[in-house]
């Protein structure tokens, strides 16, 4: 199976793990994911909140990128996966906006024709392109004793209604299970974790770190599993302030579901990018893992 | 103005903002039942929550929602949106709201728009985002205290590889910047 | 002889004459069109101003023929066809002109809006010309009633009926009439216990001389027209004997299927989703019961019936007890479902309404927090007859100390339902009520607006509010049990903002009750396409008219009453299953009904026998005459609907009213200014 592959400005270097355990979990898996080429930034939130038709044509120019004959794009990251959707549906929908973005591109020599490709997410295609029996026959290292709490965040699972739950999604549980891990029911799984707070207001960030991470703990989680580099850093990177701002003792590992289901396969951990986490997750894998 | 011609104002406020936001026109049908504040994981901060601030569109408070910091504390987490029981794209509205007010010289006290602007800075110039820079470019000019705590988890994550000093840049900037000034031109921004 | 046309276009106030010149289209029509000899137009053609004035110009100008150009013939058809009566003239040489739902309601350019009234004029000119004489057909009543649905609403047209001194025939499809209402504790704003006022009305139903109840029987066909459907209804086999069980319930104390069910009932614990365990209708899934089962202790019948799928008699053939402790030897393998016909004269359906599946609203997380229930699983735990003893308490048994009510869920929501529910904000009063009146919690009710208006029902809500229940306006955003502080720890927090206020508020409570959105029976649709009535868009059935006739429908004989028409409480229900009832006394009093004689007619001669008119008929109205070898219409069951007619390969069949002259003459009264030109063209 063939996708073309966005990887978002994440992947090339605070979201390395992600990256590379995504690389290996397809090989693993084989499919291929190219890589647009000459790709550019999604602008996250913040292209959206200066300029609407600039902040999506500088989108589509990554769809118009795509190799006519791919019709399916995958994106890692949240964020880069709902701009990529968001673009894609406005022009479909919005003829207007449609013209506008074209003309844009026109000027790069490009244009794309809205709904000629389809945006997933990665763990729509880990999960439903491949599927429980596939990923269960894969798997050598079974996750038996681990106890992983899904953190679902929020740009995959919302605003579009078309896939898991808005409120308390279940695809990433249900992958947990099939790697043979206990999960984690917890009701924070797709609480907001203030994404680019961090970089405005510590105390305001922090907080909505803090119950996201006490709501796992309270709960039992071993470890945290995300499938947003955004998410990641913030719970991750920022994990050692929060207890300092609260006091609290959280060292909670939180890593890509891609890590933990390349672990599963048995893959190196080195090829999984196990380390670049800021609070360790090897020791707890090792510890809780009954095999 | 007479009273009528006072309520045609107010309404031509709502169309703006209802033009400017796709699925905007579904603002009018807001019932005032607050799931959206309920929802918000930062309303606490907000001068007004989204509800209050969707009154005060209706009835054409421009100057104070336009001098409102409630859109800068949307994170763009869409848990109003797929709660809200009209289908108002609430967080839509929160971005317009936000380029309604940058394009009036607003929201001067905000730490948002200054991020955002560096941000689509270095998108426009390399065509990826440079963490490094925005660090240097962004938080050591405005948040100067922040940093300092900063330190000895930016070590960290450059030990770990996890950030970059050099940008990343794609090969076709050219083409990229050939694309945005094209839209800013067609966009009027 | 030329025909005599009259043209008379009202304004309709301005709801016509708004948009249309219609003092133009009148001027036009008198001088241009052929036949008229009088134009006029008046402000209100149906008042009796307005009436007397086309009476008087038949009589003195001698009309042969007359158009009215006003409303929908829906509306004053039958105003009009009894003035010409009046004056002597046969009403069905009168034509209608619809002006206002054709014209005027449907476009905003005055001067084309104009000129399209005239083409409609100029039609209904053409047409009426060649319209016939017809003398209306009568058809008799039989005075059986059927009401579907064995509700308060079926219930109630059920007894008016049978008090009145008329057969009634009541069919529900669950195994005990009582509906909805048999399921609440109290009801709103008086507090009566719902039982005590209902109860005697199920048992009143059963016992009445007129009456005959089929319970756990469905409808399944209609056919016919009023006067006389012919009803298929297949009753369920209970495969217990009606006649000779006695209701002792023997049976169902001793069915092994059921000891788990007995066992965990003896705990009086409000569980859900039991494992392993056959969840009771009645009881809303908080209540369990064996594979065969009496509903409730005053169900009416109290017949038992077998759940076929659960037995292990069915599917081992072996066990048998309840045959073998039944005193009465009223158990029966072998019965089957059985179809039973009857003619009835008129069909009242008052099949009620579903409660939304709250689990479409994962934000309040039904059906994955515990102490989450909706409303009607409330209504059991407070009930003296429910799986608790009427005690109001947690899954664990104790007794809460705080419960939130939470309005509108799956109500007023786009997602969902787009109107209101109509009883909610009542009924969570009323529930509200019985939490303050039974326990020491304090009760949080989460609203968007309060809606109370009815007799005593703002008054109900001012003693909500002495009696200390706290009103919060805000739709609750989320319930969660991620706890952020040691006082959420271990509860259901509700997090909403107070709107009054402007400020985020979550409160920690121990229980919570969802107000679930009333939505029509998921077959309403299809068991309304039986007997040919309709539903709106939301699913509920549609009335003869919103405001002026909402018993009636658009099938003759057959009326709705309670919820199915749309979300009502129950005093709302009583009136109209009272209002139906009236309606139909007033037929079979009558005795027989005017129908529209445009019954289609089958030329004998031409008739070919092919039978292809009797396939497509969809009243069943065409039989075959096998002497003859040709088809035959039954004129009191054929509707007028010109599928024969169109269809008839030899145009064997005639369409009183509806000819192809007739049709023919009004396409080109529409086209009158394309003719027009063409003439014109011809003679240059």
């Amino acid at each position: 199976m063939k996708y073309a592959y966005y990887p978002g400005c994440s992947s090339e270097c605070n979201a390395a793990a992600y990256e590379i355990s995504t690389q290996a979990v397809a090989k693993a898996l084989g499919f291929d994911l190219i890589e647009i080429e000459d790709w550019n930034c999604c602008g996250a939130t913040e292209y959206f909140s200066q300029d609407e038709l600039t902040a999506c044509s500088v989108i589509a120019r990554n769809l118009a990128l795509v190799d006519n004959d791919l019709d399916q794009v995958v994106a890692s990251c949240a964020a880069c996966y709902l701009n990529l959707a968001k673009v894609d549906k406005l022009m479909a929908e919005d003829s207007k906006m449609s013209g506008l973005i074209n003309q844009a591109l026109a000027a790069g020599s490009l244009q794309y024709e809205a709904g000629r490709l389809q945006v997933r997410h990665l763990l729509d295609v880990v999960c439903n392109d491949f599927g429980e029996e596939k990923i269960r026959a894969m798997v050598k290292r079974p996750l038996t004793g681990l106890k992983v709490a899904s953190y679902y965040g929020c740009q995959v699972v919302r605003p579009f209604k078309d896939g898991d739950c808005t409120e308390y999604p279940m695809k990433m549980d249900e992958l947990f299970k099939w790697l043979g891990a206990e999960i984690v029911e917890w009701g924070a799984k797709a609480h907001c974790c203030g994404g680019h707070m961090t970089q405005l207001s510590d105390p305001d960030a922090f907080e909505l770190l803090r119950r996201i991470l006490k709501n796992a703990d309270d709960n039992g989680a071993d470890i945290m599993a995300t499938m947003c580099p955004m998410c990641q850093l913030n719970l991750d990177a920022y994990q050692g302030r929060v207890d300092g701002m609260f006091n609290t003792k959280f060292r909670l590992p939180v890593v890509y579901f891609t890590q933990l289901l390349g672990y599963a396969f048995g893959l190196d951990t080195k090829s999984l990018g196990f380390g670049k986490e800021l609070v360790p997750a090897e020791p707890v894998l090792k510890a809780k893992i009954t095999a | 103005m007479s009273s009528h011609e006072k309520e045609r104002d107010n309404r031509s406020f709502m169309q703006e903002v209802i033009a400017e936001t796709p699925g905007g026109e579904r603002l009018k049908n807001c019932m005032q039942c607050g799931s959206c504040s309920g929802s918000c994981p930062l309303g606490y901060q907000m001068d007004h929550t989204p509800r209050q601030l969707f009154a005060m569109i209706d009835a054409g408070d421009r100057e104070e929602v336009l001098n409102s910091n409630t859109p800068w504390w949307c994170v763009s987490c869409y848990a109003c949106m797929t709660r809200c029981p009209r289908n108002v794209p609430i967080t839509d509205l929160m971005y317009t709201l936000k380029r309604m007010q940058l394009a009036e010289g607003k929201a001067q006290r905000e730490l948002g728009p200054v991020l955002a602007r560096k941000f689509t800075n270095f998108v426009d110039h390399f065509g990826r985002v440079y963490e490094l820079g925005l660090a240097l470019g962004f938080h050591v000019p405005y948040r100067t205290m922040a940093v300092t705590k900063m330190g000895p988890m930016g070590a960290q994550m450059f030990f770990k590889g996890r950030m970059a000093i050099l940008p990343s840049k794609i090969k076709r900037t050219d083409q990229l910047q050939a694309i945005v000034r094209k839209a800013r031109e067609l966009g009027g921004k | 002889m030329a025909e005599k046309v009259g043209i008379y276009v009202c304004h309709c106030g301005s709801n016509i004459a708004g948009t249309v010149d219609v003092v133009e289209v009148a001027k036009w029509a008198g001088e241009n069109i052929k036949d008229v000899v009088v134009a006029k137009d008046y402000k209100f053609m149906c008042s009796s101003v307005g009436q007397q004035m086309i009476e008087e110009d038949i009589k003195k100008e001698g009309l042969t023929r007359v158009v009215v150009a006003a409303c929908s013939p829906h509306l004053h058809e039958k105003t009009f066809r009894r003035v010409c009566e009046n004056a002597g003239l046969n009403p069905y040489l009168m034509q209608m002109t619809n002006l206002r739902e054709h014209v005027s309601w449907v476009h905003n350019d005055k001067e084309k809006a104009t000129e399209k009234a005239k083409s409609l004029v100029s039609a209904s000119a053409e047409r009426v010309k060649l319209q016939e004489p017809l003398e209306p057909m009568y058809a008799e009543i039989n005075p059986v009633t059927l009401v579907v649905g064995g509700g308060i609403a079926g219930l109630q047209a059920t007894l008016e009926l049978a008090n009145a001194g008329h057969k009634v025939v009541l069919v529900e499809r669950e195994p005990s009439v009582g509906g909805h209402m048999a399921q609440l504790d109290k009801t709103f704003p008086t507090l009566d216990c719902s039982a005590c006022i209902l109860t005697p009305k199920m048992s009143e139903a059963a016992q009445h001389d007129n009456v005959t109840l089929l319970t756990y029987a469905e409808l399944e066909e209609v056919g016919g027209s009023i006067g006389k459907f012919k009803v298929k209804v297949r009753q369920k086999a209970r495969y217990v004997d009606f006649d000779k069980c006695n209701g002792c319930s023997a049976c169902v104390d001793k069915c092994p299927v059921g000891a788990k069910a007995r066992k965990l009932a003896e705990q009086k614990l409000p569980v859900r989703d039991a494992d392993g365990l056959i969840p009771n209708y009645f009881e809303e899934g908080i209540g369990y019961q064996g594979a065969i089962s009496i509903p409730f202790p005053q169900a009416v019948p109290r017949v038992p019936v077998i759940d076929r799928d659960k037995c292990t008699y069915f599917k081992t053939g072996k066990c048998g007890v309840c045959a073998k402790v039944c005193p009465t030897d009223a158990i029966n393998f072998d019965q089957e479902d059985e179809i039973l016909e009857m003619t009835v004269g008129n069909i009242i359906f008052a099949t009620g309404w579903k409660l939304f599946d709250c689990k479409k609203t994962p934000q309040y997380g039904y059906g994955r927090l515990p102490n989450v229930f909706t409303n009607m699983e409330f209504e059991r735990l407070v009930n003296a007859a429910g799986p608790t003893d009427g005690n109001i308490v947690l899954e664990d048994g104790t007794e809460p100390k705080s419960v939130a009510i939470i309005h509108c869920v799956g109500s007023r929501d786009e997602e969902h339902n787009v109107g209101c529910s109509n009883v909610c904000c009542m009924a969570a009063l009323k529930l509200g009520h019985l939490v303050l009146e039974k326990t020491n919690a304090e009760v949080y009710d989460f609203y968007i607006d309060m809606r109370t208006p009815s007799k005593m029902y703002e008054e109900f809500y001012q003693r909500l509010m002495q009696e200390g229940m706290h009103f919060i306006r805000g739709k609750v955003a989320e319930v969660t049990d991620a706890a952020r502080t040691p006082e959420e720890e271990g509860k259901l927090i509700v997090q909403a903002e107070d709107t009054l206020a402007g400020t985020q508020r979550r409160i920690p409570v121990d229980m919570v009750v969802l107000m679930g959105a009333i939505e029509p029976q998921a077959d309403a649709k299809e068991v309304g396409l039986r007997a040919g009535i309709s539903c709106n868009l939301a699913g509920w059935y549609t009335e003869l008219h919103p405001k002026l006739d909402p018993v009636a429908t658009m099938t003759d004989g057959i009326f709705v009453a309670g919820a199915c028409q749309g979300p009502k409480d129950i005093p709302a229900s009583v009136a109209q299953g009272a209002a139906a009832a009236a309606r139909v006394q007033g037929l079979i009093t009558k005795g027989s009904v005017m129908i529209e004689p445009i019954a289609a007619r089958i030329i004998e001669e031409e008739c070919s026998g092919c039978r292809l008119c009797g396939t497509l008929c969809p009243y069943n109205a065409i039989s075959f005459d096998e002497e003859k070898k040709v088809s035959r219409i039954e004129p009191a069951m054929c509707k007028g609907c010109g599928t024969c007619v169109a269809a008839c390969p030899a145009a064997a069949i005639i369409g009183p009213h509806f000819k192809n002259d007739q049709i023919s003459a009004e396409i080109e009264g529409v086209l009158w200014d394309a003719i027009a030109d063409q003439k014109e063209q011809a003679e240059a």
